[in-house]
């Protein structure tokens, strides 16, 4: 029993380090940019094929996380400045225009890597389980996972409360209008970050597509996560999608374990509670 | 007569739908302090804006240094030498005073050089060194505005807009903030000052315009202004209050 607890908190948790590559980058996008953009589990799934036929191709993993982030950070790019920007900040149609492309991008997918269960081959050092304390078998892949979601949150972490540019984004969540007023192309600063957000996204892919396998709809269930992940963090919040990601993870884990006919109930019930009473999130501000 | 460093020639802007700015000309000489005055809703802060190129005008031009600034971006506009101090002091909340300082010069901005830095800033302003550390969020009025004036030098403009600077500050601040502005013009920064406190502008103005229902009905030194009762009841009346 003890046991079981203990290996559902670390699944929660690897779970959790994936949903967070993926919430951040939407999370920083909608805190500057005010885009919501529900592509976004698209990017995830598109960056894992890419990155599964780079792996397959070149046979290094490492390789196929860059290659995964950084055609999804091209797409994004274009996607953003073609379609996203005609919107402004008509959120009703940023959402209905990116579902739309979401689709387009999943049918793409399915006509270049068919409709079969495809999984990321790992590298073989992390292939096999580690033996935790308390003689706890565990998978190598998922373990090292969460040091790598550790990681990537520790660089994202810096980058955005250290650094100037990371100011520049603060500040542009604050306030547009006066960043723009200071001298600061906004819309330079927009494409950086857009790009960084779908690179997280499609590496997301790769790093999740090794151990959650790639098929045809696995945009929309993660989609799903990461919606509530910066749902609960609150909109524009990079340490609240952290919190969020593991509030997910581990409510996901115990849920499907304990009650798993219920597993859905006990991830979204407490969700539509905090809705009730902090419509914001843990760290949202209002806006 | 020396080449004018802000000229705005019959500029009509519009707010929304709302007809704002009905033919606005005005022209500053560099190291100058010009003061618009009027009561609120009159058009002063679109003027400011449309000079900032957040709301541009839909017709007329704007000429900044010789070279018009139709068309350009705010962001280009602030580079051309131009910083704004906006209405409310829009200090960045989740900033540090430092980092708010240091915007303007980062990569990003392409600051202009001169004598303003961070040491100058804090030693201009003081106060803001013993609040270095702490965010934007948590000053007090006073302090913000100090704030807000030092991130504009700290990008060296010919030209720093002031909106409002008195507004919601206690009496003795007003005098600080109006020598604050006398201190940038012998600098050499010319200040186009946005006001509805008669007495500040009156203090430190070289050159007033007075904006009624979008268009000037006066402009002159303040001491000819004194000497126009009926443009100081008619259109200042209750501003002279305070």
């Amino acid at each position: 029993m003890l046991t079981s607890a203990i290996l559902q908190a670390i699944n929660g948790v690897s779970l959790a380090a994936l949903l967070f590559l993926l919430a951040s980058g939407f999370t920083l996008s909608f805190g500057l940019m005010r885009v919501v953009n529900m592509a976004h589990g698209a990017y995830y799934l598109l960056g894992g094929y890419i990155g599964l036929s780079v792996a397959q191709k070149t046979g290094s993993f490492a390789l196929a996380i860059v290659a995964g982030g950084a055609a999804i950070a091209v797409l994004g790019y274009f996607i953003d400045h073609f379609l996203i920007r005609r919107t402004g900040e008509n959120h009703l149609a940023q959402v209905l225009l990116t579902v739309g492309v979401a689709f387009v991008l999943g049918d793409v997918a399915l006509a270049i890597w068919g409709g079969d269960n495809l999984m990321v081959p790992a590298p073989k050092f992390l292939k096999g389980s580690v033996v935790l304390p308390g003689d706890v078998y565990y998978p190598m892949y998922r373990l090292v996972m969460i040091f790598f979601g550790v990681f990537v949150g520790v660089v994202l972490w810096l980058l955005y409360k250290k650094t100037q540019i990371g100011a520049v984004v603060r500040a542009g969540v604050d306030d547009r209008e006066q960043v723009n007023a200071t001298g600061i192309n906004v819309d330079l600063l927009f494409v950086m970050v857009s790009a960084l957000a779908s690179f997280l996204a499609g590496m997301a892919g790769v790093v999740g597509g090794a151990f959650l396998t790639l098929y045809p709809g696995a945009e929309w269930e993660i989609l799903v996560y990461a919606l509530v992940v910066v749902i609960v963090g609150g909109l524009g919040s990079l340490g609240g999608a952290m919190i969020g990601a593991l509030v997910v993870g581990l409510l996901d884990a115990y849920g499907r374990w304990l009650l798993p006919e219920f597993s859905y109930f006990v991830l979204f019930g407490p969700i539509a509670l905090l809705m009730l009473f902090r419509p914001r999130g843990l760290f949202g501000k209002e806006h | 007569m020396a080449e004018a460093l802000l000229s705005v020639r019959g500029i009509h802007t519009y707010y929304g739908d709302s007809y704002v700015l009905q033919g606005l000309s005005l022209e500053q000489r560099a190291g100058t302090i010009v003061a618009i005055l009027g009561r609120n809703g009159m058009g002063k802060t679109t003027l400011i804006r449309s000079v900032a190129g957040l709301t541009p005008p839909r017709e007329g031009e704007i000429h900044f240094k010789g070279a018009s600034l139709r068309g350009r971006p705010p962001y280009a506009i602030a580079q051309s030498g131009i910083a704004l101090v906006p209405q409310g002091r829009r200090i960045f909340r989740s900033l540090s005073v430092r980092e708010n300082l240091l915007l303007p010069t980062s990569g990003l901005a392409r600051p202009g050089k001169g004598r303003w830095n961070l040491r100058a800033v804090l030693d201009e302003f003081p106060q803001l060194e013993e609040r270095i550390a702490h965010m934007g969020g948590s000053l007090s009025g006073g302090e913000q505005q100090m704030l807000a004036v030092g991130r504009a030098l700290m990008s060296n403009p010919d030209l720093i807009l002031m909106d409002e600077p008195s507004e919601g500050l206690a009496p003795k601040l007003v005098k600080h903030v109006g020598e604050i502005m006398k201190s940038m013009r012998d600098h050499g920064h010319a200040v186009l000052l946005v006001e509805q406190n008669f007495a500040l502008a009156m203090s430190v103005a070289d050159y007033i315009y007075v904006v009624s229902a979008g268009r000037f009905v006066f402009e002159g030194t303040p001491q000819q202004l004194e000497r126009e009762p009926e443009i100081l009841d008619q259109h200042l009346g209750v501003a002279r209050a305070h």
